[in-house]
């Protein structure tokens, strides 16, 4: 039994030698030569690390308020200004920030586990179940879920959790249609067939094989699932029916901004730079890494 | 070709049929009634209010009846605005959503079409840079945070433009409009330039120019064809996304549509609103959703097979 185990530990381990680093490093020195990729991503670390620290960065409380100064245009004391309660933008903008990004973060990976696991299960186990589950896919797939997360928002009330698990649930179709494709593909090849005359367990093979071997177009629909999921919280936020005061999210400080942004516009452009740049360097990030790990996009 | 619109006919129809139900027990278990907020009423004024909105009834008849009701078209009395009835409201407010979103739509096509077009004659040129990474910013500037920096340079700093409202003023459905579109040119402007891309590439777009066709006689005879058919089948989830745009939109531009209304309604918790703009509104982007995928087949008869499932 165990010289078995070991064996297998080997081969895999050559196996990730001689082909699986290779292709990585490959699409790692590809995606290092494309600028704007490049870019996003600095951006984007920067802004995590500034989110996971941001009790310690920020530079003023996150309640403090000064009703006597009101709202100030940015200056020395308030780099991105006040607001009307006198409440500093930037120590605003980097709570919100980790709001926006955690909704991001933790949705999509939601969407990746319900859908990798549902496309998976699908494509491996192949005839009927996996025809009944992809025409459950295809009927999702054409039910209009914005309209869908709003009546939701408003029959169990605005909660973050639910919030999180509500867009989740929507950006899951998706993944489950490439993960499928990916299973159905690899299912086909001579090591997988192979792990399956060695007698492994399908939840192994599917661990094992077929989820490193589909992983690129995994990590590429991500990355470009992030943004999308971001506009969605925002969205809903600036309508009043995602997060609520006091806690905040780039989508609500936008949301305020807009009503006040005539005499205070830097209240309205500094939030949405925010959002916008994230946007941005996870979108170019997303196509960088499409590019660099040669993904035929089906996004768009 | 018959054969596959019945289909795909037949797969809507338990979908419309999925969101009825759906959206008809999840808005019967949200919490609270919709008259707990009123002043305390008589307990006979109370029974009588809830045996006209049926809700005196077991549920399953409510469910029932409610079937009946809108097999006949009807949406049922809204419970905020009492003597109004849903569909009053939405046939209120659908004209102005179905403007506000045909110019948005127009506006998307036109820049965008054009702008893909242009970008794929020259690829890799400044000529594809400029307008793709224009796209890039409209993909990445959300309608909520373009409408109200419109509004301030136009309508605040300019003054060229009004500011709100639809149909009052002269010149106030450009911006509504334009914000409403800016995101979707982008998406057109991306598809197209792929789509165009990967036609011009082909055999028959070689043959045509070694005919000795003119280059403009080659793209909009030859290629737009081909080349915009992931437009077209674009158009569908498009329609959508325009749909839940509104929302945003007629909120800034404080605008009497459909989707002012469906917040509305929303916050007002009007049950009966909701649940009949949920339906009305799934209903039209499901059907939306058919005929963009028809369109698409009929433009390329290959993608009948390939259109098994619907797109959001």
């Amino acid at each position: 039994m165990t010289t078995l185990d070991s064996t297998h530990v080997t081969d895999d381990l050559l196996a990730n030698a001689e082909e699986g680093a290779s292709l990585w490093q490959d699409a790692w020195q590809r995606l290092r030569k494309n600028r704007m990729a490049v870019a996003g991503g600095i951006v984007l670390v920067l802004f995590m690390v500034v989110a996971l620290l941001t009790p310690w960065l920020a530079p003023y409380a996150y309640e403090a308020q000064n009703l006597d100064l009101g709202a100030s245009p940015p200056s020395g004391d308030h780099w991105l200004g006040t607001d009307v309660f006198g409440r500093d933008v930037l120590t605003q903008i980097m709570y919100g920030g980790r709001v926006s990004l955690a909704v991001g973060f933790i949705a999509t990976a939601v969407a990746l586990l319900i859908g990798v696991t549902w496309g998976a299960i699908a494509g491996y186990v192949g005839g009927r179940v996996d025809a009944v589950m992809m025409r459950m896919v295809d009927i999702l797939y054409a039910l209009p879920f914005m309209i869908f997360i709003v009546l939701l928002m408003v029959v169990f009330g605005r909660n973050v959790l639910l919030l999180f698990l509500a867009i989740g649930a929507v950006e899951w179709l998706t993944m489950a249609r490439i993960m499928r494709s990916q299973v159905q593909s690899l299912r086909q090849q001579e090591f997988v067939e192979a792990a399956i005359s060695l007698g492994l367990s399908p939840a192994a093979i599917i661990r094992r094989h077929v989820i490193p071997n589909a992983l690129g177009p995994i990590i590429v629909y991500t990355t470009l699932t992030i943004p999308s999921v971001m506009l969605l919280e925002a969205f809903l936020s600036f309508l009043g029916l995602g997060i609520q005061p006091p806690q905040t999210s780039w989508g609500l400080l936008i949301s305020y901004g807009a009503e006040t942004m005539e005499e205070y516009p830097w209240l309205l452009i500094f939030p949405g730079l925010a959002l916008t740049t994230t946007l941005f360097s996870l979108n170019f990030l997303g196509d960088g890494l499409r590019d660099a790990l040669d993904v035929r996009g089906s996004k768009d | 070709m018959l054969r596959f619109i019945l289909s795909r006919l037949l797969q809507a129809i338990p979908v419309i049929f999925i969101v009825i139900t759906a959206t008809f027990f999840l808005v019967r278990a949200a919490p609270g009634g919709p008259f707990d907020a009123e002043k305390v009423v008589l307990p006979e004024v109370k029974r009588a209010l809830e045996a006209q909105y049926r809700l005196d009834l077991p549920l399953h008849e409510q469910y029932f009846a409610y079937l009946a009701d809108l097999a006949q078209g009807e949406l049922g009395p809204s419970f905020k605005y009492p003597g109004r009835s849903v569909n009053e409201i939405l046939f209120s407010g659908l004209p102005v959503t179905a403007e506000l979103g045909f110019y948005a739509l127009l506006i998307a096509l036109v820049i965008g079409v054009t702008a893909g077009v242009f970008a794929s004659l020259k690829p890799n040129t400044r000529q594809d840079y400029i307008p793709m990474s224009l796209a890039m910013i409209g993909i990445c500037m959300p309608s909520f945070l373009l409408g109200p920096l419109l509004v301030l340079v136009f309508g605040i700093y300019l003054e060229w433009l009004p500011i709100s409202g639809w149909g009052a003023i002269p010149g106030d459905k450009i911006l509504p409009s334009i914000t409403l579109g800016a995101a979707y040119a982008a998406y057109v402007a991306r598809l197209s330039r792929a789509g165009m891309l990967e036609i011009l590439s082909q055999d028959y777009i070689r043959t045509a120019r070694a005919k000795g066709l003119p280059e403009w006689l080659v793209v909009v005879k030859h290629a737009l064809r081909g080349g915009l058919i992931p437009v077209i089948a674009f158009l569908g989830p498009a329609f959508a996304g325009l749909l839940a745009g509104s929302f945003v939109v007629e909120t800034i531009f404080q605008i009497p549509g459909l989707g002012r209304f469906y917040v509305q309604a929303a916050f007002n918790r009007d049950y009966t609103m909701i649940l009949g703009t949920t339906v009305f509104l799934s209903s039209l982007i499901v059907l939306f959703n058919l005929l963009s995928d028809v369109a698409a087949a009929w433009l390329n008869p290959r993608l009948r097979s390939q259109f098994s499932g619907g797109s959001r």
